[in-house]
């Protein structure tokens, strides 16, 4: 190795360009989610409206607090969403480039189906795909050292949690299989 | 003295095998994330959680709490090796600690890092042991407008005395908040924001939101920066670490600045990162060679530490006396004590003695042990980070879903994980602090009961929360904070204004 002893170095082969191109600006990002947060206060506002906010003979009704809270979350969203519209310094920034989307979503992709696959699989056969998946293919990582870390690991969990310490996980065919 | 018959008890509640050996799981497991990339206080503290469940809450608070004093030093590792901050409050550590590794200093450099957070933890732990029973039996003739008035006051000085722009610290508490009322409310019994969905009658579990706000989201922004790192191996030998202590007395004042600064702004909400800063400008604003500063100096490494770690510690004060969490991850600690049934507040200190005194002296003994397994340790964890994080991330996805479902046995609860994660990602980018949030989630449902019971005891009169003395003082208090800019703004003027006037008389 060339590296000397006292350094650690750990090189990242498929790190995000900083040339990469912008897939979305920070301003148009920052518009998205106040309008999101205005909405959703509006919707939230409603419905605290709907159960009552005013005063029942006996103090507040249940809407009451909710309501005001959302009327200040609306407020805050509107001025949000004002200076996003009106500011200079967020136009020309990046909120994600395409390099970094990229690999925002090797992970999110695989979390997402991790979640499926737990609903039908049970989850520790889905977090071994997950692991050994994510190891062979994204790592790159040899395929047998990538199914033994999947292996021990979701072994080594299910051992902990559902053995040991008594507490249930959503379990499949697979676990079914050896009669758990 | 009544505290230390009190403490002595605590030591027997853990000076048993069983909790010792979860002190140090719970400290080397701290340390392992704190040392990882992307991970630190709040995050390890929301993964591991679940591993606690099933325990007594002692054992489990005991081992909670070492596996944040053990993400403390762990941050420190990575700061001075790598120049890598695990978290915003490291970011002093690395001004001069990086550098001193950088001149083969690192054996220095981490041992003054190691011996400073174990002092600042020390003087408020020291505080919180004579402190935290005086006011938790001052809280207790606290009626609900009082408790109001102290949530309003934590939330109002979110807002006034915060960094981030002020609509984004309002966004966010408004939104925990108003989730935290989703579900059957607890007065009137009517079902509050669930829109007709059967799996939002429980309510939003604060500790699922979290899990994915800070694990989730965590891994997202990690897997967008770029991952190579290059930093120092080093080892601790005692020959240095003695140099080191023999040089302490030196630096005693700052020191004891740093202590200060950091117990004091650790009991206000969200105080350590700025502790951290204060303590390493005040150490060099009163050293005689402040040019060396910057270049590896170590006592750019005691002041910031110690202060950061005295006021990491000093956040569980308010959170043991009045159930007001002064940190992210003391509003997890807080999240956790409830899942025990636990119900944090004054009257904790009357009615689970064995358990507060436990805590408590599991954060004198933790901080002792803690210190000992770094200082031998360091290697091992400085190796951790050979260790791809392709192996890393999907294994904590993994722990966080295992978190999720384990709190309420629901599968909607991971759905639930994912969608925070996807918020706290955008949140972080977009710049809306989640640290209010937080804490909103976790105070919510109390601070409204208290705001209704208050408003029913005086048939609706907001005169209450200014009835007397006490409350309306924390009332006043609570308001000025909120105007804090801009009263002053107004007073900078004042000044202004009166300079001149008195230039010409």
């Amino acid at each position: 190795m060339a590296t000397p002893d006292h350094e650690i170095v750990v090189e990242d082969p498929d790190a995000p360009d900083s040339a990469s191109p912008t897939l979305a600006g920070a301003r148009s990002v920052n518009i998205v989610v106040y309008l999101l947060l205005f909405g959703l206060s509006v919707l939230l506002g409603y419905d605290n409206w709907r159960t009552g906010m005013g005063w029942a003979p006996e103090g507040p009704q249940p809407g009451y607090f909710p309501f005001y809270l959302s009327v200040m979350m609306g407020a805050a969203s509107l001025y949000g969403l004002g200076a996003a519209l009106w500011s200079s310094t967020l136009s020309g920034e990046a909120f994600v480039t395409h390099d970094q989307f990229r690999r925002v979503m090797q992970v999110f992709v695989p979390t997402l189906l991790f979640c499926l696959l737990t609903q039908w699989l049970g989850l520790y056969v889905a977090s071994f795909l997950l692991i050994a998946g994510f190891m062979s293919i994204i790592g790159r990582i040899a395929l047998w050292k990538s199914l033994l870390t999947a292996a021990v690991f979701s072994i080594g969990m299910f051992v902990v949690f559902d053995v040991a310490f008594d507490v249930i996980m959503p379990k499949g065919p697979l676990e079914a299989f050896f009669g758990y | 003295m009544e505290a230390f018959g009190l403490l002595f008890h605590g030591f027997t509640v853990l000076l048993t095998g069983k909790t010792l050996v979860l002190m140090v799981v719970g400290l080397v497991l701290g340390i392992f994330v704190g040392v990882l990339p992307g991970l630190g206080g709040p995050n390890g503290v929301a993964i591991l959680l679940p591993l606690t469940f099933t325990m007594d809450p002692t054992s489990a608070i005991v081992m909670l709490s070492c596996i944040y004093w053990g993400a403390l030093f762990g941050g420190a590792i990575t700061s001075i090796l790598f120049n890598i901050p695990g978290e915003a409050w490291s970011v002093a550590t690395t001004f001069d600690g990086y550098p001193m590794a950088q001149n083969g200093q690192a054996a220095e450099a981490l041992t003054a890092a190691f011996t400073s957070s174990f002092i600042g933890s020390l003087t408020a732990v020291l505080l919180i042991t004579f402190l935290a029973p005086g006011i938790a039996s001052f809280a207790l003739r606290f009626g609900p407008p009082e408790f109001f008035a102290v949530y309003l006051l934590t939330f109002c000085s979110f807002v006034g005395l915060g960094r981030e722009e002020k609509h984004k610290t309002i966004i966010s508490m408004a939104l925990g908040l108003l989730l935290a009322g989703v579900g059957m409310d607890t007065v009137s019994g009517t079902l509050r924001m669930t829109f007709e969905f059967s799996e939002l009658l429980r309510g939003i579990n604060f500790l699922v939101a979290v899990i994915g706000l800070f694990g989730i989201s965590e891994i997202l922004l990690t897997m967008e920066e770029r991952l190579a790192l290059r930093g120092h191996a080093a080892s601790i030998s005692l020959r240095v670490v003695l140099r080191v202590w023999r040089d302490l007395p030196r630096y005693a004042m700052t020191l004891f600045r740093s202590s200060v600064i950091g117990c004091w702004l650790g009991i206000t909400p969200g105080g350590a990162i700025a502790a951290s800063f204060m303590g390493y400008n005040l150490a060099k604003r009163f050293s005689k060679d402040k040019e060396s500063f910057g270049k590896g100096r170590i006592e750019g490494v005691f002041a910031p530490e110690t202060a950061a770690h005295a006021s990491g510690t000093a956040a569980l004060l308010p959170m043991l006396a009045l159930g007001i969490p002064g940190s992210g991850t003391a509003a997890i600690l807080l999240g956790g004590l409830m899942v025990w049934g636990l119900n944090p507040g004054p009257l904790l200190f009357v009615e689970h003695k064995d358990f507060v005194w436990g805590l408590i002296a599991s954060m004198y003994l933790g901080n002792v042990v803690g210190l000992v397994i770094v200082l031998t340790t360091v290697p091992v964890f400085a190796a951790i980070l050979r260790v791809p994080f392709a192996a890393i991330a999907p294994m904590i996805v993994v722990s966080c879903a295992i978190g999720a479902f384990a709190i309420q046995n629901a599968m909607f609860d991971i759905w639930l994980m994912l969608v925070f994660g996807v918020v706290g990602y955008v949140f972080k980018k977009v710049g809306i602090p989640l640290a209010p949030f937080t804490l909103a989630l976790v105070l919510g449902s109390r601070t409204e009961d208290s705001f209704r019971l208050a408003m029913i005891g005086a048939e609706g009169d907001l005169r209450v929360f200014w009835s007397n003395w006490l409350v309306g003082s924390i009332t006043t208090l609570a308001i000025v904070l909120l105007f804090w800019p801009a009263i002053g703004a107004v007073l900078t003027r004042a000044r202004g204004l009166l300079r001149p006037a008195r230039g010409a008389a």
